[in-house]
Formats: C-alpha cells, structure tokens, sequence
C-alpha cells in the first residue's frame, strides 16, 4: 500500500493541522510516514502545501514525484489547482469552494470551479457552511479531511484517533466538534462524488 | 525501541539532546529555525537546564558554543546557510583551536531559495575551514549524526559541521531514539594556550589541525554515513551514481520497484571518502553526480581543466546548474521517460507571500511612502525580515535587501557619495543582529541618514522568536551617539498616519543621523498571546 497526498491552501489557514491528523493515524496503523511542510516566507499569506506520503514500506522520497499523488486535498479553490502537474490520471481533488481572496488578480470564481470539475474524480464541498452547521466554522479543516477520508487508505478510527491526538490538549468539547466535522465531510464526500 | 515522528530539524535536536548536549545556541533563520524551538520546548532539556536561549546574531552563537566547548561540554551552534558568513570567523578558527568538549555546528541550506538571498552551499565553509561534515539523507540519520557527533568531534578534536537542507529539515518521519547519555563534567583543556591563535600558537594548531584532516579522510572510508554497493565484480558498469546527503532519496524514490539497478556511493561524511571514490571511479564508465546545492563533490572529481567527460551532474548540463534536486529531476537525470500530467489551469494565479492584515510595517510604509513621493523614488535601503515585503505592491517602498544590517551602512555608503536623502529601513531583530555597528560607523562621521527601525518586538519572519533588542533600543541608539532629540517614537497605525509622515519629513530633513522607532506589537505573536491569556482564564475558572 503507498498513498500520496498534498494538502494544498494559503499561509495562515492551517493546513499542517489536516496533515498531522493524517500522520498520527497513519502511525497509529502501523503505515510509514513522511510528510514535508513548508516554512517562512510563504506562511505569510503566500501559497502553502504539505506533501503527505503513507506506505506500508520504507519511503525514500520526502517530495512526491510529479504525475502520482494520489489525492490533491485543498482548503482553498484555486490552490487545489496548483499542484495539478503532481495528481496522477486516476487521482482524486477534494476541494473547499471558499475562496481566500488576498490578491487583486483572484480569478473568477466560477471560472475556478470549471476548472476543477475538468478533473473527473473531484469533490467541492462548502466546508465553513459544514461546519457551521456541525458548530463552528472553525472546523472547516476537519471537514476537508472527513471530504477526504473516503479516498484515504486509512481506518476512520485512527482518523478519529488522530483528531482527538491533536485537539486533545483543548479540551473535550474542540474534539467533540472536530469528530463532528470529520462525520459531516465524510457523509458529503461519499454522498456527492464526482467520479 | 522508542519512536518520535520528528521533522529533521527537531530529529536533531533531540539528537543533541539525548546525545548529551549542555547546550544549543543559535539565531533564528529558516529552515533552521525549529532546532533550538524545539529544545526550548523540549522537557528533557528543561530539566536537565540546558542552554536554549537565542543569541543576538550567529557570530554570538558559535563563540558561545565554542566557549562552552573550552569548559568541557558539548554544545551546538545553529543557523541558516547566510547565517554561518556572519559566524565565518569563530567558525574558521574553531578548528584551528579544536574543542575540548564536542562541538556540532548545524547549517541549514536552503537550495531554490524558499526563504532566503542565495543558495550558497555550506559544504565549502566545511572544506574552507577544514572541519568534518555530516550530511543526513534522512531524519533518522540526522538523529544519529547529532547523537554521535559530539563523540566523534571529542575523538578526533575538532567541531563537526552537520549541514542538511529546507527539504529534510521541513520534512517529519518516524526516528528510533537511543538511550540519552549524561552531560560531560566541567573540565579544562589540558593545554592552557589550545586556544590562544596568537601566531607561534596559531602555526603549531594548524600543522596539527592539516594532520587531524588527514586522518578524517581516513574515517570517511569507514564511516557507516558513507557507503558502497551493487559494484560489480570485473567487468565495469556502465554508469555509476554517487548521492550526497538527501539526494539518496530521490535516486532510491527512481529505482524502487524499477528493476534498474546501478553501483552506488552514498556520501554522508565528509572529507570525501578518497579510497572509496577512487575504486568506485575504476568501476565505472561513466559517473552521475547528485547532490542537494552546488557541485561541490562533482567539480573535484572533475578538476580544473574539465577533461573529465566521464563526469556527469551540474556542471554537464544532466541536472539544472541552480535549485534544489527533486525525485522529477533525479528521474530525468537516470534517462526515464517523464509521464503525462495535468497542466497547470492558466486561471491559476501567483499568490506570493505579503505582510499581515494589521501589520504594522504596512502603516510604516504607507508613510513612508508620502515621503518618498516628495523627495524621490529609489533612495530606500532595506534588509532582512518581514518588512523586506515592502518591496512588493502595494508598498514598492525599498530598494534594497542584501544581508543582515546592510540597510544602515549602504544608506551610509549612498550618502557619502552624495544621494540626499538616504533612508534605511530595519526590524529590531535585524537591528541587534548586525545593525549596531552599522548605525555606530554613521554616527562617527555625522552622516545625513535616516533610519527607521520597524520595531515589532519579535523575529516575525520566522515565526515570533523573541528579539535580543526588545526595550533596548532608544537606550543602544543613544549609547552609540545618536542624539536624543532625534530618536522618535511612533505608532504605527492609520489614525496615526499624518503624525508619522510629519516625523519622518522633519528627521529626513535633519542634516545628521536620526533614527525613527516605529514601534507596535507583531500582530500575529500578540494574538496568540491573546488566544494563550484566554486559556489560561478559562483554565482559572
């Protein structure tokens, strides 16, 4: 089993949470990890991503080659489409619709979507209104993992697993919103795949 | 065994840790950032008492480590690659005066240059300086190069160079710990005058410094850091592939499950293993060099007349000459075909990275901009950390961005050759690293300049690590001769805009040196103070 992902968005929005809600329960399945960031300059409202790569062997590569993830995992739109060069021909976007607008030149929106919906795996969820729903918009990262977990190789307890390794130290109620929105993406994606 | 998911920056980090360190010192830069955050945090470290507090610069840092060294303990010195030219003197003389307790000094490469002025290689200072280097392919090694580094440096005298770049530095795996050894005891160098590099000494330290070099060649060809295989056993192969450091992943990410298969030399200590390089070469018809930064190891195989064409690397065209190695170009290098992907959409556009909303700098640099409106463009020199994004839109403020405290002393250099008027503009972190003495050299000829320091009482760049100035700085402006009349204050937010235009015009027009501190809270480290005070009340309650 190896399985590749990166997790896409703007500095500032979080996205390394998403990656080790991933990697601890990769570890907890007994999957080997590497998992790069990215760190200074661009965590200044600049473009971010994590390449996450899970394997049931020893991985050599902290980057992903481009042509083979497996799975483009977004919070923002257009970031989703970035990385396109690396998402392998059968591979999957999950993208969040909301988009961060911190530049002048921010494309159409529905422009953005097009382009998305040109992938035939994808997925765009509203994940703020989600989590809203489920609590508190701040959860939307949650959401964009549970969007994604159908696609992950991964026993959803050892996604719950990692969720309440991570949010532990919040408190009861942040973990209890965040399996919430973990439960609520994952019901989105398998009830509305594009495949 | 116990396991840690660590990135390569805190692998070695607990390496020193659990390796017996007393102490690390260190300037925060990325990506070398994380490996004295994470022994500030680490609870070990704390219990133990060990040295974590930031050094105002990397010069500071490496004497530091050098004197804890002197006293018997085994220290480490970080940095980014930019930041070892600051710390180039006690680092070229380290080894001169050798160690008493070990001594690792960390300096994270940052190829592609994600954060930072150049690409330069650290590899070159290790060689320069004629000290040993470690270069982890992987987390785990940089554990273990940090945990047996400090022995190694004991053994053979010397500081040990460990150099890795933003890639293994930024990237967690899993790593196997070993168990934590004790600290060393206090103890003198045997000889009194090791240290002295008065000249007679100097030239005796050397000698024996050039006969330590020449039995660290020898340990490289033993080295478990350094190793050979798939070597045939008469014939020759038909190419062969030498892998520096984290370059070994991207060849090993190429040939896994390939059915291809090469002889290979992974190099990850240095002085180059001669004897193994030397068999390696006779076995192969041609040579394929991969290493992370410039083509160091491929540029002494291939000598100064170039008439080795059974070399190839950078300097042959088979790998791009600058930027970092991926497992794309290691893949093109071996001759695979590259696979069709998805274009990136034209729709896509470029999101670089920009100052904070509520940034202060932002309303410094709207004032400032007044300024340079009425008194013409191109005459502001700037420097090294967030505010450096004045040079983008919507600000366009600054003209320049070339090391630590360059601001000040090129505002000087325009000045002395007539440029009126001449600004600079500089963070407080900045500041205390390398622009005292900058604003002293101004000070002693009275020179027209202008410098504003953008004081947010943090290193922002890097992520909110405290700054060596903070609550100092009218104080060190005026010990160093600035008057007091022409050190100001203001706050920079927009209600306060006219107020600060109006200071900046008045002090540029001052025909000396003034020094403007615009001074308010990094916004990002005061909302997580806010966020941390919040906790703590819900916590009380």
């Amino acid at each position: 089993m190896k399985y590749d992902l990166i997790i896409a968005g703007v500095g500032g929005q979080g996205i390394l949470s998403i990656a080790a809600a991933i990697g601890w329960a990769a570890l907890d399945s007994g999957l080997f990890i590497k998992q790069s960031e990215v760190h200074g300059m661009s965590q200044r409202g600049g473009a971010v991503q994590s390449n996450l790569r899970i394997s049931d062997k020893e991985i050599a590569s902290d980057l992903i080659a481009k042509g083979s993830a497996d799975l483009i995992l977004s919070v923002e739109p257009m970031e989703s489409l970035r990385y396109l060069p690396y998402l392998s021909k059968t591979g999957w976007v999950v993208s969040n619709s909301r988009p961060f607008v911190n530049i002048t030149n921010y494309p159409d929106p529905e422009e953005v979507y097009n382009e998305i919906k040109k992938i035939d795996n994808h997925i765009i969820i509203d994940a703020e209104q989600i989590a809203k729903e489920v609590g508190n918009y701040r959860a939307s990262n949650i959401v964009m993992l549970g969007a994604a977990s159908p696609f992950i190789d991964i026993q959803l307890e050892n996604l719950e697993k990692g969720i309440r390794t991570i949010f532990d130290r919040k408190g009861e109620e942040v973990v209890n919103l965040n399996l919430r929105a973990l439960h609520a993406g994952r019901k989105f994606a398998q009830e509305n795949k594009h495949a | 065994m116990k396991k840690l998911l660590l990135l390569g920056a805190e692998a070695i980090a607990h390496g020193a840790i659990d390796g017996g360190m007393s102490g690390v010192y260190a300037y925060p830069g990325t990506p070398s950032t994380e490996i004295a955050e994470y022994v500030q945090r680490s609870k070990a470290a704390k219990a133990k008492g060990l040295h974590s507090k930031w050094s105002t610069n990397e010069k500071t840092a490496v004497e530091a480590a050098l004197g804890m060294s002197y006293a018997g303990k085994r220290s480490m010195a970080c940095m980014k690659h930019v930041g070892l030219n600051v710390a180039a003197d006690p680092f070229m003389n380290s080894t001169i005066t050798g160690v008493n307790g070990g001594m690792i000094v960390v300096s994270a490469d940052d190829p592609s240059m994600h954060s930072s002025q150049n690409e330069q290689d650290s590899r070159y200072f290790g060689n320069f300086a004629l000290m040993p280097i470690m270069e982890p392919s992987n987390q785990q090694e940089a554990y273990d190069m940090a945990y047996e580094g400090f022995e190694f440096s004991e053994k053979y005298k010397v500081p040990v160079l460990m150099r890795l770049t933003t890639r293994l530095s930024h990237s967690r795996a899993s790593v196997d710990l070993s168990p934590a050894r004790p600290e060393n005891e206090l103890s003198m160098p045997k000889d009194p005058i090791q240290f002295v590099l008065l000249p007679a000494n100097a030239r005796k330290r050397y000698k024996l410094l050039l006969s330590i070099y020449a039995t660290l060649e020898k340990d490289s060809d033993s080295s478990k850091f350094n190793k050979m295989f798939n070597l045939p056993e008469n014939e020759k192969a038909e190419m062969g592939i030498i892998a520096c450091g984290i370059a070994y992943n991207y060849l090993m990410e190429n040939l896994n499950g390939s059915g291809k298969s090469y002889p290979i030399l992974k190099i990850g200590q240095y002085p180059l293993p001669k004897k193994m390089i030397g068999e390696f070469y006779n076995k192969c018809e041609k040579i394929l060099v991969l290493e992370d930064g410039y083509p160091i190891v491929e540029e002494s195989l291939r000598g100064l007349l170039n008439l080795d064409e059974k070399i190839k690397g950078r300097l042959d065209g088979t790998i791009p000459r600058d930027g970092e190695l991926n497992p794309d170009i290691v893949g093109a290098a071996l001759g695979k075909s590259s696979t069709s992907y998805f274009e990136i959409p034209d729709v896509v556009a470029n999101r670089p990275p920009e100052l904070c909303n509520g940034c202060g700098h932002r309303e410094m640099f709207f004032a400032l901009n007044v300024i340079i409106e009425e008194y013409g463009q191109n005459r502001v020199f700037s420097d090294i950390g967030c505010y450096t994004l004045g040079a983008l839109p919507p600000f366009n403020s600054i003209n320049s961005c070339v090391d630590m405290g360059a601001s000040i002393t090129m505002a000087k250099g325009a000045a002395d050759a007539g440029l009126y008027p001449s600004i600079a503009v500089i963070g407080d972190s900045t500041f205390a690293h390398s622009g005292m003495t900058s604003l002293l050299d101004a000070v002693n000829e009275d020179s027209p300049i202008t410098v504003i320091i953008s004081d947010n009482a943090t290193t922002g760049m890097t992520g909110g690590q405290e700054s060596s100035a903070t609550g100092k700085i009218e104080d060190i402006c005026a010990g160093l001769g600035v008057h007091r009349d022409h050190i100001k204050v203001v706050i920079p937010f927009n209600k306060n805009h006219e107020e600060i235009v109006k200071t900046l015009r008045e002090e540029v027009n001052y025909q000396g040196v003034s020094v403007i501190i615009a001074r308010r809270e990094c916004i990002q480290t005061a909302s997580r103070a806010k966020k941390a005070e919040a906790a703590k009340a819900k916590e009380k309650k």
